[in-house]
């Protein structure tokens, strides 16, 4: 009987998932890579909120602004100063980064329950907000991007595997994957260390935090820039995707999708936030798809399903995650991986002779 | 002058709209220490369950109570199903919880009634009425006198009622209330019902203003919040003035300020929240938080 003394190594998982994802648009169609780009930047802002929410405890139900931010700026600086769009990704996020920095100064005073409701207004008021500075943002139009071609470099290392030539949104979803695997790097190194030690420990209890030394409002106040430094990159990378920015794709909506991602893949986790982008942004695509392909569904009741689907499922799942599975996706992973080890292992050891066959001839 | 004391009614009149959700969410924070971010989607569809009642040809004044009864017994349902189950969770997971209720809320409404915003019938006449040669509408004036009448009513309900004193002190001090004898979990129960027939007047009032759709109560429930920041979040007095303090500034503000006509109210709704927090955030009547460590 075999035993799974220790858990496979990491490095081995995640370079099955990395070499997943650089192959996977080799595979699949442009469309369908343009669609996993948005999934990839959901999963960088859902890191960021992770950091915030699941490893500093800051409650931000405001995010989709960060993410309106850091697209404005690229959009802006490609618009109006004719910059390299890719030049503008790391300016929005430093930016963003910033600007999120500031605003957690403030949020210092505030209670978890206060920083909700004060964000969840803030993301509620977002798009008026970006409406009126009409000259600067474009309005209700809001701003176009254009989008890029790719390199010729990257463009002959794809078409010389694939054979075909490559798209821009191609191109863009490789620009994402990258900034997925260098900011997902970042975190890993940032959150098993110090710092993410330090969070967790006023996640957990900041009297006791203190008292060991840690400097909580230098922690609190830095969760809250890296936060918004990925939310930043994410919302400028969202602008090329979309290829367009208007106040209408930054709805409160935007904010609770990170939000049940955030939740589905399980806070304070790593893989967390991959897994919940991948489920939250398919989510609503493939239920849309689905509902009107079934014909037993009358058309009246599919066309509003398809307009409350998504709100309805996110609701139950983010309340059925928070009652049973709080740990989210990867919780139930770690926990039926659990389960199977302590199985295997007793397993093992009976037939090593090591337990009583029979516990009561002792 | 004449027309700014109209604007000063009409202010009156939306803030009492603002101060029944507002004192919905105090009565939740009370019961629990939590803001319930659904209340303004439970409002909502309680609306939605009057309109459809009157559409059937119930009258209002019949409808109304009807509704508030049924919004009463949804609450306790409510907190039976989703929030008891984690009643002594972390702060996290509770808001968490309220937000998916809001987001299954608003799902549903727009499943089971669409999307098409729908004309909502108000009892009193848009007429106008001199009073003391100011032009009120009788509008406003009906819309005061509802909020006012149910505030009072639920004023004395805790402050003069055997239920109520006995809900205030389950809040308060949940085990000294349970070694009395108190139910404390069917106290908060009938704390969340309280909560959402209030919350649902403010929906009601909104309606003929507003027009009715899922989304209606998105921008009251800022107002709310900000009513219930600036009254100090466990005072109901406090919920009652904020919410017409937050009125009166949202419509001086959006009729004398240039630039802060219509959308941007809502921009002052979030301004009123952020001042508050930073420069007094027990707000008006709230209690500093003395904590022992």
């Amino acid at each position: 009987m075999g035993r799974l003394r220790n858990s496979p190594p990491r490095y081995l998982l995640v370079a099955v998932v990395a070499v997943f994802l650089i192959g996977l648009p080799t595979v699949i169609s442009s469309f369908q890579a343009s669609e996993w780009a948005q999934a990839l930047i959901f999963a960088i802002a859902i890191m960021g909120l992770n950091i915030l929410v699941g490893y500093s405890g800051q409650l931000s139900l405001g995010h989709g602004a960060f993410m309106a931010l850091g697209a404005y700026i690229s959009a802006i600086l490609v618009h109006r100063y004719k910059l390299d769009y890719l030049l503008t990704i790391p300016i929005a996020a430093l930016a963003t980064g910033v600007i999120g920095f500031l605003f957690g100064i403030p949020s210092l005073r505030l209670s978890a329950l206060y920083l909700a409701l004060a964000t969840f207004a803030l993301a509620v008021v977002t798009p008026t907000l970006i409406k009126r500075p009409a000259e600067l943002t474009g309005g209700v139009q809001g701003i176009l991007v254009l989008q890029p071609d790719p390199p010729a470099t990257a463009s002959d290392i794809f078409s010389a595997v694939t054979g075909t030539s490559m798209t821009s949104d191609q191109w863009i979803y490789y620009v994402s994957l990258l900034c997925l695997l260098l900011l997902f790097w970042l975190a890993w190194n940032l959150l098993r260390h110090r710092p993410g030690r330090a969070m967790r420990a006023i996640r957990d209890g900041e009297v006791a935090a203190a008292a060991s030394g840690v400097n909580i409002a230098a922690y609190k106040t830095l969760a809250f820039g890296i936060s918004a430094f990925y939310a930043g990159t994410a919302g400028s990378l969202y602008g090329l995707s979309t290829g367009f920015v208007s106040p209408d794709t930054f709805p409160v909506s935007l904010s609770i999708q990170l939000l049940v991602g955030a939740v589905i893949g399980g806070l304070a986790s790593i893989p967390g936030p991959l897994l919940g982008a991948v489920v939250a942004y398919f989510l609503p695509i493939e239920s849309n798809q689905w509902v009107p392909s079934q014909t037993w569904i009358p058309d009246q009741i599919a066309s509003t399903l398809k307009n409350a689907g998504p709100a309805v499922s996110y609701g139950v799942l983010l309340i059925l995650i928070m009652i049973f599975a709080p740990n989210g996706l990867v919780g139930l992973v770690r926990k039926g991986y659990d389960l199977l080890n302590r199985r295997l292992r007793g397993a093992g050891d009976r037939e090593a002779g090591q337990l009583p066959q029979d516990p009561q001839t002792v | 002058m004449q027309e700014f004391a109209q604007q000063v009614v009409s202010g009156i009149a939306i803030g009492g709209i603002f101060a029944s959700l507002a004192l919905a969410l105090v009565l939740i924070y009370n019961a629990m220490g939590l803001v319930n971010f659904a209340q303004g989607e439970m409002a909502m569809l309680a609306t939605f369950v009057a309109f459809a009642l009157i559409n059937r040809g119930m009258s209002y004044w019949f409808a109304f109570p009807v509704t508030l009864v049924l919004a009463f017994v949804a609450g306790i349902a409510i907190q039976r199903l989703v929030i008891k189950p984690v009643e002594r969770g972390p702060v996290l997971t509770l808001v968490i919880i309220t937000l998916g209720l809001a987001t299954l809320i608003n799902g549903l409404a727009g499943f089971i009634f669409g999307y098409v915003p729908r004309s909502f019938p108000s009892p009193f006449s848009s007429d106008s009425i001199d009073l003391l040669g100011v032009f009120v509408s009788w509008r406003d004036l009906g819309v005061i006198a509802v909020s006012g009448l149910v505030l009072l009513a639920v004023y004395v309900l805790l402050q003069r009622t055997t239920v109520g004193l006995t809900m205030r002190a389950a809040a308060h001090h949940p085990e000294a209330s349970r070694l009395l004898g108190v139910q404390v979990s069917w106290m908060l129960a009938l704390g969340w019902g309280l909560a959402s027939a209030v919350g649902t007047v403010s929906g009601i009032m909104v309606a003929p203003i507003l027009l009715l759709e899922p989304n209606m109560m998105q921008s009251i429930i800022i107002y709310a919040f900000a009513a219930a920041v600036l009254g100090g979040i466990e005072s109901p007095l406090g919920a009652v003035i904020g919410g017409i303090l937050v009125g009166l500034t949202v419509n001086l503000a959006g009729a004398y300020l240039p630039g802060v006509g219509g959308d941007l109210q809502l921009a002052v709704g979030l301004a009123i929240i952020i001042a508050v927090l930073l420069l007094r955030p027990n707000g008006l009547f709230g209690r500093a938080a003395t904590r022992r460590v």
